[in-house]
């Protein structure tokens, strides 16, 4: 039982960022506070790429004397495009707070919407 | 020479195209450039389909590295005709944008819109030709991160909060998607669709592909604005520019819808939709966002977002029919997909048309504007007759397939449903009808005329199109009774 938990360390890791991220993004009012949860639910997602694509003492999938078991790197690779997706969506949507902060002369969620509704 | 690279030619071509709109000189020029490259891509895709549609399958090797290894870009009629549909939607939103973003736009902005817009293509492109899961999520972001910048251009500032909302919901979307095809991939250790589907067959009982389903369809469900997950869909139609709103409208939605039937239909398999409570869900939601949605756009006051609520319900119509999950109900599904462009296409061109005119789609403003404008009021009308499903029109086609697909699968309550559904369009159209045509006009000293040829042109085109499929239906359900026999649906056992 104790293995299972220790082993499956980094999922448990993944788990509990995608929760949290989750939970910050939908729960929080504040625009900033929420791309920084979408940021670290993201990033969990990273995380369990990475992982599966790892196994125990593996190395790069490079032919050579000596070694015999290799990684996998595909999900690696995947990941990087993923990384530069992530990062354009946490770059738009800083871009799209200033421009809101701009109109509203805020950021919280309340705030605007109040401003929105009272026109 | 272009026959063999057709496929990647289509993708390729409004890429490179689009950062040379981004660094043109404002004025026509990006605008010219975008208007050819839209029309190079539909004569490739109508080129395209014509070679699929006799049931062949056209395997495009990306970089000539051997599927399942490479990225494979595989065309079958499902996907050709989707690719169809929105370089055909793009290249007739063209002539339309020239007018109405020139208003709406910024001058010096211009170019980068045009240079977003292309890019947006290429993402819903890409989205219609790839046959690998990771590119079709790539594809996916790249057309969706577009859009964002696209719905924020609006003139009014809420457009800003729409396409932030829309970022936010769509990301998490994105993400769930990703989740997926990563559980998937630990699974069988591939990406290529049909790769996918052979190795998913032994494993299908496995938790982590349940797991890793629920999470595909769950983040589909967000970009397709399934009821209940619709609520990012109003504000981004109604603030986005009029042009805008016409292309994503009529094209993202629906290339969502196309994502779903590949993934649930290609990747997995009818036996497993049938085995797992899919279909029922599918159903479930697709009767309450009929019934929901359409209700709501009774209840709206700004004709735009009473057209995005009504596309919620159309967008029910559609997973409805993969709830059916028979082959009558998907190609029910692929043949409104097609048809919902059309009229929603032409439905947006004139309330962008009015807003050209008045600077407003509130109903407050629109009062007796039909008298006025006659051929933006009859496109309204026919549109409208499309949209309720009257013989004769497009709309009459799919939901008659629809109804069929019901009957066939004996659910009395769903046909039921889709009539109820007509009637409760009737009831919003006509209140746009008599808020247009036959309430006295607030203003008389308000002197509008009818809108532009560049803005009329395209949505006549639009609503003949309307007709024409309305009658001569060899197209479009010829070729979604093609991709279905492809999709290897079973029938259905009693």
């Amino acid at each position: 039982m104790i293995e299972v938990i220790i082993g499956h360390y980094n999922y448990w890791v993944v788990i509990l960022l995608m929760m949290a991220g989750f939970y910050t993004v939908i729960n929080r009012g504040n625009l900033i506070k929420k791309i920084a949860g979408l940021n670290i639910f993201q990033t969990s997602v990273f995380l369990l790429y990475i992982s599966i694509g790892y196994i125990n003492e593996g190395t790069m999938p490079i032919i050579a004397e000596g070694f015999d078991k290799y990684a996998n790197p595909l999900p690696h690779v995947m990941i990087l495009t993923a990384i530069v997706v992530g990062v354009s969506t946490i770059a738009l949507g800083l871009a799209l707070i200033v421009r809101i902060k701009d109109a509203y002369g805020t950021i919280e969620e309340d705030e605007i919407h109040d401003q929105d509704m009272s026109l | 020479m272009i026959e063999q690279n057709l496929s990647l030619l289509l993708v390729v071509l409004p890429l490179l195209a689009a950062p040379v709109t981004a660094i043109l000189p404002q004025g026509k020029a990006p605008w010219l450039l975008t208007l050819i490259t839209t029309w190079l891509c539909l004569i490739l895709a109508s080129w395209q389909l014509s070679l699929v549609t006799d049931g062949s399958v056209i395997s495009y090797a990306l970089g000539g590295w051997a599927p399942p290894w490479g990225i494979e870009y595989r065309i079958d009629a499902m996907n050709a005709l989707v690719a169809l549909l929105i370089s055909g939607i793009a290249a007739i939103t063209l002539p339309y944008a020239l007018h109405t973003v020139e208003k709406e736009i910024p001058r010096h902005q211009l170019s980068l819109f045009y240079a977003v817009f292309l890019l947006c293509l290429v993402g819903l492109l890409g989205i219609a030709q790839t046959g690998d899961v990771f590119n079709l999520f790539v594809f996916l972001e790249i057309s969706s991160l577009s859009s964002y910048v696209l719905i924020a251009m609006g003139e009014q500032r809420r457009a800003l909060t729409a396409a932030f909302q829309y970022l936010i919901m769509g990301s998490i979307g994105a993400t769930f998607l990703l989740i997926g095809i990563g559980l998937l991939f630990v699974e069988t250790g591939t990406l290529n669709m049909l790769d996918l589907h052979e190795r998913l067959q032994p494993i299908m009982h496995h938790r982590t592909v349940h797991t890793g389903f629920a999470f595909i369809v769950v983040g589909i469900a967000l970009k397709l604005a399934l009821f209940p997950l619709h609520l990012w869909l109003p504000n981004a139609y109604k603030y986005s520019p009029s042009a805008i709103s016409v292309f994503l409208a009529a094209t993202a939605t629906k290339v969502a819808v196309y994502i779903m039937l590949r993934m649930v239909f290609t990747v997995f398999s009818t036996d497993f939709v049938r085995a797992t409570p899919t279909d029922h869900i599918f159903l479930l939601l697709g009767v309450f966002g009929v019934i929901l949605a359409s209700i709501a756009a009774i209840y709206q006051t700004d004709m735009k977002r009473l057209l995005a609520y009504s596309s919620i319900a159309q967008i029910s119509y559609m997973v409805l029919g993969m709830g059916l999950a028979s082959a009558l109900g998907v190609t029910a599904t692929l043949v409104h997909v097609f048809n919902h462009a059309l009229m929603k296409g032409a439905l947006f061109m004139a309330a962008g048309a009015l807003v050209y005119r008045v600077g407003s789609s509130q109903f407050k403003k629109l009062d007796g504007l039909g008298r006025h404008m006659p051929w933006t009021f009859a496109a309204i009308f026919i549109a409208g007759l499309s949209l309720i499903g009257i013989p004769g029109t497009a709309g009459f086609i799919s939901k008659w397939y629809l109804v069929l697909a019901a009957i066939e699968h004996q659910s009395w309550l769903i046909a039921l449903v889709i009539l109820l559904g007509s009637l409760l369009t009737v009831v919003y159209m006509w209140k746009l009808v008599e808020l247009l045509f036959f309430r006295p006009i607030t203003d008389p000293a308000l002197t509008v005329t009818e809108a532009p040829a560049w803005l009329l042109l395209p949505m006549w085109t639009l609503i003949i199109a309307n007709i024409y499929f309305g009658i001569n239906t060899e197209l479009t359900v010829g070729v979604a009774e093609t991709a279905v026999n492809l999709l290897g649906i079973a029938a259905i056992h009693e």
